[in-house]
């Protein structure tokens, strides 16, 4: 210290050379990591936007399919975007009830050994691949009785939301302080009352993000619908009894086509379906943050 | 505050003197009380009563098992995963443990307020109201819910706003919400876990100010690790502190249960005196 005619420690930016280089190097590659995450979305975007924007227009979300077609009739994917809305909305409807009611005995009643297991159960579930979802669904539900059907890939979606819906769920239940429960509870008010009057709605927004998540999430899969909702015809149609349409489907289908305007459709259908994704991810944001204000009483 | 410890904690000389104990009325009758954490031992044999209309302070030094001690009384430590009791407590004479007792309905005449403020997520008016709204009591409302922030002590500073969130309050104001909440509903005790603990001076003042004033209509038990609070507020006081046996176990005992001027000036157990003169805690 006397070296540097100081009586204190050195403060200099120069006194541990070697770890102030560690820290940058670690600094870089850090931010590389994080380009590279950002770059990889951004080629997806403008590689599907360049190709399929040509072919985006109200058309397409409009006009049914027209299968052979050697005339410049404009024709679109009406059916996909229908299917794909009906069958999306049914998974939802079938998944987020079950998915909130398996959350609350996750998380407010189960008593600790099981939650390990339940937990671990969802895990699992929420592991099995699409195609084994698409596979068992088909087995139990389409070769046993009446062949395909809109309901039965809705409820293959269904199976894939349930685990990402309840394990969200419960995550958001736990964030919710013990000291509110305790509050309701000390005042004489019941458990399934304080469940459902304190504790859900104070997890309503997180709740709410999350099936935003997982319907973004089902909306583009396509191999459970290979086996349950793919026989169709190019007719639009909304009745989930019979099989339906759906955009990833499509999407599919058509980049076997001949015809490149077809390859271009598929392409814009991609956008679309991105775009969705895209918007439901910003409106989940948009609520977290929201309902995140209005607990804070602002 | 000072920094130098005063050598003993002044007790409140206006206050009135305790009545003999014959003519008390007991709404706690606790016997050989022992809890447990996950087999751990938190409270070792605990005996004491608790006299209606009176207020009850239980001091001790930081983990001496006070907080898991009133928590016993309506059965909150129920939710703790792990936790057993033994022994009994009796409210009015009934075991409030036995297999036939409702806890819902030991909570409902047991009233707590916590630690920390913990206002619901809701208006200021629907704080209040809410309890009495799920619990039956709705004639009016409106009257209720003014009774109850009037004798919080918090009514002329919400009247204009009762629309706003509850958590839009300040931490003092915030926590005799949860006082007017606790009471709306008509307990006949109410719990308090170290209310004060995180309020300024000025919002400590005022809710020792409304337990003095609401001691006449309700049973007070309060948990506070501040000395001076206790000889403020507290009729009788409740020594707890450390004991340490074998295998590196520690648990918290009753030392000494007297009337607080009692406890502060002439206390009978030399443990309690070091405690209350500030030579041990």
């Amino acid at each position: 210290m006397s070296a540097h005619g100081l009586t204190g420690p050195s403060l200099r930016l120069d006194r541990l050379p070697r770890r102030r280089r560690v820290n940058r190097v670690m600094e870089m590659l850090a931010w590389l990591a994080a380009a590279i995450a950002v770059a990889i979305l951004g080629v997806v975007i403008w590689s599907v936007a360049s190709k399929g924007a040509s072919e985006l227009n109200l058309d397409l979300l409009t006009k049914p399919p027209i299968p052979f077609s050697f005339t410049n009739a404009p024709q679109g994917l009406s059916n996909a975007f229908a299917g794909t809305l009906v069958i999306v909305a049914l998974a939802t409807a079938m998944a987020l009830p079950i998915g909130i009611l398996v959350a609350i005995y996750l998380n407010e009643f189960a008593p600790p050994p099981v939650r390990a297991g339940l937990g671990l159960a969802l895990d699992v579930l929420a592991g099995v691949p699409a195609i084994v979802v698409g596979i068992f669904v088909y087995g139990l539900l389409v070769v046993g009785g009446g062949g395909q059907s809109g309901v039965k890939g809705a409820f293959a979606l269904a199976t894939l939301m349930l685990p990402f819906v309840a394990r969200t769920t419960a995550e958001v239940l736990g964030l919710v302080p013990d000291s509110l429960r305790e509050a309701s509870l000390g005042l004489g008010v019941p458990r399934w009352r304080t469940t459902l009057s304190i504790v859900l709605p104070r997890a309503a927004g997180g709740i709410l993000t999350g099936t935003v998540l997982a319907v973004a999430r089902v909306a583009g899969e396509t191999a459970p619908l290979l086996f349950t909702s793919s026989l169709v015809g190019p007719q639009t149609s909304w009745n989930p009894l019979h099989a339906l349409q759906t955009v990833p489907l499509a999407i599919f289908e058509l980049s076997e086509s001949a015809d490149p305007k077809d390859h271009a459709r598929a392409w814009a259908a991609a956008l679309v379906l991105l775009l969705f994704i895209l918007f439901a991810s910003l409106t989940a944001r948009w609520l977290a943050t929201r309902t995140a204000r209005k607990l804070a009483g602002r | 505050m000072s920094i130098t410890i005063e050598p003993t904690v002044k007790v409140e000389t206006r206050r009135q003197p305790v009545p003999p104990r014959e003519r008390l009325e007991t709404v706690f009758h606790v016997e050989h009380l022992d809890a447990l954490y996950g087999g751990k031992p938190a409270l070792k044999s605990v005996s004491m009563e608790v006299y209606k209309n009176l207020v009850t302070a239980i001091i001790g030094p930081s983990g001496c098992g006070k907080s898991t001690y009133i928590r016993c009384f309506n059965r909150m430590n129920d939710l703790i995963p792990g936790f057993r009791q033994t022994g009994t407590i009796r409210y009015h004479g009934q075991d409030i443990c036995a297999s036939n007792i409702d806890p819902v309905a030991v909570r409902r005449n047991i009233g707590m307020v916590f630690q920390r403020p913990n206002p619901f997520p809701k208006s200021i008016y629907d704080n209040v109201a809410w309890g009495c709204r799920v619990l039956g009591m709705k004639d009016d409302l409106d009257e209720r819910v003014e009774r109850a922030l009037t004798q919080a002590a918090l009514w002329d500073e919400v009247k204009d706003r009762l629309k706003a969130s509850g958590l839009s309050l300040s931490g003092g104001q915030q926590q005799r919400l949860c006082i007017a909440r606790a009471i709306a509903v008509e307990p006949d005790v109410v719990l308090m876990d170290e209310p004060a603990s995180a309020l300024d001076p000025i919002a400590t003042q005022a809710i020792e100010q409304l337990m003095h004033e609401l001691k006449s209509r309700y049973t007070f038990v309060i948990v506070t690790h501040n000395m001076q609070q206790a000889a403020r507020v507290a009729d009788m006081t409740a020594f707890f502190s450390i004991s340490h046996g074998g295998e590196g176990e520690r648990y918290g005992e009753l030392i000494e249960y007297d009337a607080t001027e009692k406890i502060f000036t002439r206390p009978s157990d030399q443990r309690t005196e070091d405690y209350v003169t500030g030579r041990f805690g």
